[in-house]
């Protein structure tokens, strides 16, 4: 099988975020770049289909020349080869942007399945996988759980709130990656010394021959909402804080 | 030119969910402000009869597509049935709610209708005569305006943060023929699995009771499931114990999990890792309950109590119920 792992590096979840004074971005000072964790999953489900039916796992990431060390992971992980789509026209490209920029270096590769992470946890949209398809042309399956393929289709598992599907659908398709699909593994020594001699093609638009039409911006980024300062309940008995807690939830907050 | 701001209604086995009746709220202030119509598409099986529970919410025309292929929810079905009647009618904004469906639909209609999308909004207005959509970016930790400079100018609105505000219009149905027939499809539904413990879902929840590390196993969230099941709360879990295996994925609260806007959320036993905090920060109330009054939770509390949790929570639940 011919399979894809989309993948996009983030900042690490225990970064601290900051905004540029002017709201153009975030200050990227002092960040740890790590593969965004839902495509780690969806990376590992690629290399366990590669496994079980044969093939051939192609690591594909539209990023600065930094992401290159998420595609080299996914390589020490078992992937066969990546393609690095670097351009800087492509930095803070919206999602149909990136999602048109990923279609056009898998659509050179044929794929038979592509996977990506349900959502990426710097902008946490959620849209590229979903784009992606629909400009390839292909069904999409979000946030799967479990995945089994045989027969030439595929069989998933999706959860929504208060149940799960249960879904088939004929390949090629998109399947994006929700936590619980399964659990990745860690890259080893061997594996992170061959990914070094493993292949990655990079190109830019042009090469792809995407024109880079924006349809939305973050106009603006701002810092949360400061939250007031709260009220610590003191004193000694437990009973008599609870007693205030649930007083002032009643009358102060009028939530219970 | 683009003119009329629609949305999608959702709806699950034949009954329109709650978010749509948001959604139809925040549409019609929209459509006040620009002097234009609500329009909502509803596409099921048996759901021509739910136009008038939209309209008590200010829609003024409601597009049907009723029909035995959509019975269940597919992407490929309802996508391909929404942007025909979009396409048809070229609205200036989209809207949809940020539900687990809403998010797969309004990502593969942001594709078919080439045109930009914002994701689990929790603000929208109109500026300089567009849609201007306010979302949290990396999980909460910061926010971003979006701009959309195509049409539909489309926004999936977070479930339980606009509020319903009832104003009755007309709701005059237009049945419309998706074009759909169930052998285009490359998707089906073979089977649903329904969640019969009756328990409210972390992202639909009024309030969550949240338990930690501080819960030391996967026994201490008894007294947990006791406070919520008397408030009518979902109980969630940080990263921590999902991880230690006490509490299954589903109900992890954070940036790897769900990212939740309750009225009210009691934080016990959890630190405070910023990852959690990212996926609760924007919930209207937070309540704190944990020994180390140093605990970055603390921050982002509105009422904290410092103690034994085991102690404490017990005595909120009996609290509570005298109240309740």
């Amino acid at each position: 099988m011919n399979i894809v792992a989309c993948v996009k590096q983030v900042p690490d979840t225990e970064a601290l975020i900051k905004v540029k004074p002017d709201g153009t971005g975030i200050d990227e000072g002092g960040i740890k770049w790590v593969m965004n964790p839902y495509d780690e999953y969806g990376v590992e489900e690629a290399l366990k289909l590669k496994e079980a039916q044969g093939g051939e796992v192609t690591i594909v990431s539209a990023g600065p020349a930094r992401a290159m060390e998420s595609i080299r992971t996914a390589l020490a992980m078992g992937a066969e080869k990546g393609i690095h789509i670097c351009d800087a026209a492509l930095d803070n490209a919206d999602e149909y942007t990136t999602a048109a920029a990923l279609a056009a270096a898998i659509k050179e590769i044929n794929a038979d399945i592509i996977f990506c992470g349900q959502r990426a946890i710097d902008d946490d949209s959620g849209q590229v996988g979903s784009i992606l398809a629909e400009l390839l042309g292909i069904p999409v399956v979000t946030i799967v759980t479990k995945f089994d393929a045989e027969d030439g289709k595929i069989k998933v598992v999706k959860p929504i709130e208060g149940a799960q599907f249960v879904i088939e659908s004929t390949l090629p398709c998109v399947v994006t990656a929700q936590k619980g699909l399964n659990e990745p593994r860690y890259a080893s020594l061997p594996g992170i010394m061959k990914a070094k001699k493993k292949p990655v093609d990079v190109k830019d638009a042009a090469a792809l021959g995407i024109s880079i039409e924006p349809k939305a911006r973050v106009a603006k980024m701002t810092p949360p909402p400061e939250r007031a300062p709260g009220k610590i309940i003191a004193g000694d008995d437990p009973a008599a804080k609870a007693a205030e807690l649930v007083k002032l939830l009643r009358e102060e907050a009028k939530v219970i | 030119m683009a003119k009329g701001v629609w949305i999608v209604a959702e709806q699950r086995d034949g009954a329109l969910r709650k978010v749509s009746f948001e959604i139809a709220s925040a549409a019609r202030k929209l459509a006040d402000e620009l002097g234009d119509e609500v329009c909502a598409v509803i596409v099921g099986s048996g759901v021509e009869g739910l136009a008038p529970e939209l309209a008590k919410y200010g829609v003024d025309k409601v597009y049907v597509a009723d029909d035995a292929v959509f019975a269940d929810y597919t992407t490929d079905a309802y996508s391909a049935a929404v942007a025909k009647v979009v396409k048809e009618n070229d609205p200036a904004i989209l809207l949809l709610g940020s539900s687990v469906q809403g998010k797969d639909l309004s990502a593969s209609l942001a594709g078919k209708l080439a045109t930009g999308l914002a994701s689990d909004c929790v603000e929208v207005s109109i500026a300089d005569g567009k849609l201007l959509a306010i979302r949290p970016m990396y999980a909460g930790k910061c926010f971003g305006e979006i701009v959309i400079d195509t049409t539909p100018q489309m926004a999936a609105l977070r479930p339980n943060v606009f509020a319903m505000a009832e104003n009755a219009k007309a709701g005059e149905v237009v049945k419309f023929d998706a074009g759909v027939a169930a052998g285009d499809l490359k998707t089906k539904v073979v089977e649903t699995q329904k969640d019969t413990s009756g328990k409210v879902d972390l992202t639909e929840a009024n309030v969550i009771v949240s338990g930690g590390r501080g819960m030391k196993g996967p026994e201490g969230y008894g007294i947990l499931e006791e406070l919520a099941e008397l408030l009518g709360a979902a109980v969630g879990a940080s990263r921590a114990a999902v991880d230690a295996g006490w509490r299954p994925q589903s109900d992890q609260v954070g940036q790897t999990g769900k990212v939740v806007s309750p009225n009210l959320y009691i934080a016990c036993g959890i630190s405070g890792a910023i990852q959690h905090l990212a996926g609760m920060s924007s919930s209207k109330y937070i309540v704190a309950v944990n020994k180390d009054g140093e605990a970055p939770i603390f921050a982002k509390a509105d009422y904290g109590i410092v103690d034994d949790l085991f102690k404490v929570v017990p005595e909120i639940t009996a609290e509570a119920k005298k109240i309740l």
